[in-house]
């Protein structure tokens, strides 16, 4: 398979990488760590003490929190220096969003501001707007909140029935409508809403100001989970939003609610990774201390299995998480050079990588959902005690599989996604997967393993596309425009889809760790733990696929190819896992 | 007013310390490196100093005695709010040569009030400060839990056992500071960190002193036993157990 640089969104399908081209987390430079450290400080010294007051609902506490956070310059992370913040690159502003990921409810305020509230007016305001709100954002003066989801309209987000009438002297929006399920929404000072204008069939955007009259915000939702948020409907009766509000152009609403969701998607999945640290380090910490039958309960195979599949989940999606980061960094240089507008640049290179973005989504919501679940089981009885910090992971980590577009829809998009983004030209995937097809005998003729370590890994993930282009091919041969109906199908794709580009960043995260860390049994580990079971779930996603799709009598040679395509060598898993468990135990804290 | 405050770099305290070189040298692999807690709570309140006109401070200078590889725990100290730095290029070093180049950078400089932690969390020496004062035949001021300084002129508070006494003292002078200083440490805020980047590190030869003291060997403290649970009514066990295997009676 190729190697290219700088590739496009899903076009890892169809083409390899150079380990030396991604970007690695062992590669932050001095100041990201310092960033990131102050980050971590300010959540030990300002959020974890007041976490039991913050879960109780106390909203002004909330508020000065967020403020406080927003005078240290933490707000202003991703705003250009001449909009007051202090214009850092992509991958600096994703590892604020993973070092904010362990601070529970807050994690989910902060987020909630510096993106979605704060980033649709840099990133489409014009200049008056950007100069009015960015700054006060940026330093916390104001706090924001993004008003897309009504009753009828969740996932569905066109279905909104919110309007906007121009008033008759032309001065004013009118708007009329309500809102659902909006972050931040009992203090925030702005609203980025949705709505359409008189008969549009397609949304527009606006800026509201939280203190307009007629706009009037519901009590707190009752939660599940990150009860410390702040979580309102919100109702509009005749507001007037002056003209000069409408944020983009009438009718490009839903092109900025969409962009504006890839940003929180990926975003989110470098938010996961914070969160799933902190479940790690509680499990460890707590299986050094409790202890069954006279000895610690660390000591126990069982466990050892536990604390190793949640390094291996964790440090799997890290790989991938800032692989894309870098990728949208080199991107946004290349379109900023055209434009030479960083906001417009920002958000057009994280909305090109969209079939990523559903990627780290749906993928860093699962193993956020794998390590707090299985934090909670290392626990025992005590996991279940409200007094514990797992258990509140456990309920907060929930949400992520159904905020940003549910993990359904991800699921889908990374999918169609990949597949659309194909047949624009942008890679050429169904001609490589129809000689794929074609071909099938001759595949399984020719099937070679690497000459090396990383040789052999980067074979396997190799096959591995090479069973993801042999099923989107029978899947459209046999469906053609109707496969956007199968959605099963689909999700089928997607998983192989999500599995391989996880599988293929860490094979790379690994490879290029070889220059930076002398002994790397415990990576190496993680990486023949990661591929041995990914080649197992794809085998299924691939079966599943095809005995949907495939013609009497097709089945059988399609499903011989694709148990070909995911043969990998045999693994100890369970001395590997038991290595990456003793690293973890022995640390007694997440050092990887 | 000049304020210098002396920094050591510590392992961070979830540390799992080990030995490499036959016990004779810590391995630094993985090791992440902070500014000493002791040391970090003096840099805070020099800070909350020179951000108060009344005080009379008019700048916070960090000092630190070790190879190139320290630098990053110099500048989060710029970050967090120090105007400068100076580091002492000195392969690490016993108390008695790390206090004899810092001594001698302060005769260069001319600072009036050196604050040190109390201790370093790694090797606990509690030494340099005292040394500070020696070399420089100035008055050395020891468990300060308070500083307060007005137009110049310094108030300190000093923990004793069982209470507290307030002294005065000319400068320039030794601080040797204990937690109490300051409420916490202050986070890096974004702005200082920019700005860090711009703040000068001098960087002096190594100081006039060779290390007295040199580590022989480390050793950890043994594994503690199983604990042994006696019958309370079979105290001669008991007596037993401490006389011939613990030989504490």
């Amino acid at each position: 398979m190729e190697i290219k640089k700088n590739l496009k969104s899903g076009e890892f399908l169809v083409a390899d990488t150079d380990a030396a081209d991604v970007f690695i987390p062992e590669e932050f430079n001095e100041e990201q760590l310092m960033i990131a450290q102050s980050c971590r400080d300010f959540l030990a010294m300002e959020v974890s003490p007041q976490m039991a007051e913050l879960e109780k609902g106390n909203r002004e506490l909330m508020k000065s929190i967020l403020k406080k956070s927003g005078e240290l310059g933490l707000m202003g992370v991703s705003i250009p220096e001449e909009f007051g913040g202090f214009g850092q690159s992509f991958v600096t502003q994703m590892l604020v969003a993973e070092a904010s990921g362990a601070g529970y409810s807050f994690s989910v305020a902060f987020m909630a501001h510096c993106g979605i509230g704060t980033l649709p007016i840099l990133y489409y305001g014009n200049r008056e707007q950007r100069e009015k709100y960015v700054p006060k954002l940026a330093s916390g003066e104001l706090i924001g909140s993004y008003c897309l989801t009504e009753p009828g309209a969740g996932s569905d987000a066109n279905a909104g029935k919110t309007s906007a009438t121009l008033s008759e002297d032309g001065k004013y929006y009118i708007l009329n409508g309500q809102k659902m399920w909006i972050t931040n929404a009992g203090f925030a000072d702005i609203q980025i809403v949705f709505a359409k204008i008189d008969n549009d069939r397609v949304l527009s955007a606006f800026i509201v100001e939280s203190s307009y009259p007629g706009v009037v915000i519901g009590p707190d939702e009752q939660k599940m989970g990150i009860k410390g948020s702040s979580t309102c409907q919100i109702y509009y009766n005749d507001v007037k939003v002056p003209v000069e509000n409408l944020l983009g152009k009438r009718g490009e609403g839903f092109r900025i609610a969409l962009n504006i969701l890839h940003m929180g998607r990926i975003k989110l999945g470098a938010n996961v990774l914070g969160s799933a640290k902190k479940a790690i380090e509680d499990s460890v910490r707590y299986a050094n201390e409790r202890k069954q039958f006279g000895v610690l309960i660390s000591s126990f195979g069982a466990i050892k299995h536990k604390l190793a599949e949640q390094v291996i989940r964790l440090f799997t999606c890290e790989s991938a998480v800032y692989r894309v980061s870098r990728d949208i960094d080199d991107l946004t240089d290349t379109l900023l050079a055209d434009c030479g507008d960083t906001g417009r640049a920002s958000i057009e290179a994280i909305g090109h990588y969209a079939v990523e973005a559903a990627i780290l989504k749906v993928a860093g919501s699962e193993m956020l959902d794998y390590v707090s679940d299985e934090a909670v089981q290392i626990y025992g009885g005590m996991g279940y005690s409200a007094e514990t910090d797992v258990e509140r992971s456990y309920r907060d980590s929930r949400i992520n599989r159904i905020f940003e577009g549910t993990n359904e829809i991800n699921r889908l998009l990374v999918s169609d996604t990949a597949m659309k983004r194909a047949m624009k030209g942008d890679f050429d995937l169904f001609g490589k997967a129809a000689g794929l097809y074609a071909g099938l005998d001759n595949l399984l003729e020719t099937m070679a393993e690497g000459d090396d370590y990383y040789g052999e890994k980067s074979t396997y993930t190799g096959n591995f596309k090479k069973a993801i282009l042999i099923c989107i091919h029978g899947a459209v041969e046999r469906y053609g425009r109707t496969l956007v109906h199968q959605q099963e199908v689909l999700n089928n794709i997607a998983d192989m889809i999500i599995e391989t580009y996880l599988s293929e960043s860490l094979r790379l995260r690994v490879q290029k760790l070889e220059s930076l860390k002398s002994d790397l049994t415990v990576y190496r580990d993680i990486l023949d733990v990661n591929i041995y079971d990914a080649a197992s779930r794809i085998r299924k996603s691939a079966h599943d696929a095809i005995y949907a799709f495939a013609e009497e009598g097709q089945a059988e040679n399609l499903v011989r190819a694709a148990d070909t395509l995911t043969a990998v060598r045999g693994v100890n898993v369970k001395s590997a896992r038991r290595r990456i468990a003793d690293k973890l135990i022995e640390d007694n804290a997440y050092k990887f | 007013m000049k304020i210098l405050v002396c920094i050591s770099n510590v392992p961070d305290t979830t540390t799992k310390i080990r030995f490499t070189e036959g016990n004779t040298s810590v391995d630094t692999s993985g090791i992440q490196w902070v500014i000493n807690p002791w040391d970090e709570l003096s840099l805070t309140r020099a800070l909350e100093l020179r951000d108060d006109p009344s005080s009379g401070v008019k700048s916070v200078t960090v000092i630190h005695s070790g190879p190139a590889s320290a630098e990053p725990v110099i500048r989060k100290a710029l970050a967090i709010g120090a105007d400068d730095a100076v580091r002492i290029d000195s392969p690490s070093g016993d108390a008695y040569s790390v206090a004899a180049g810092i001594a001698e950078v302060v005769r260069k400089e001319q600072y009036d009030i050196i604050l040190c932690g109390v201790e370093s969390s790694d090797y606990n020496g509690s030494m340099v400060g005292g040394m500070i004062a020696e070399f420089l035949e100035i008055p050395s001021v020891s468990g300060i839990s308070e500083l307060k300084a007005e137009g110049g002129n310094v108030t300190i508070t000093r923990e004793t056992d069982g209470g507290k006494e307030i002294v005065s003292v000319p400068l320039p002078f030794t601080g040797i500071v204990q937690k109490g200083i300051a409420k916490e440490p202050r986070i890096a805020a974004m702005r200082g960190i920019m700005m860090a980047r711009s703040k000068q590190i001098r960087v002096y030869e190594p100081g006039p002193e060779e290390a007295l003291t040199g580590i022989e060997v480390f050793e950890k403290p043994p594994a503690r036993g199983a604990c042994k649970f006696i019958d309370p009514d079979n105290p001669e066990q008991l007596i037993d157990l401490l006389q011939n295997e613990a030989k504490v009676i």
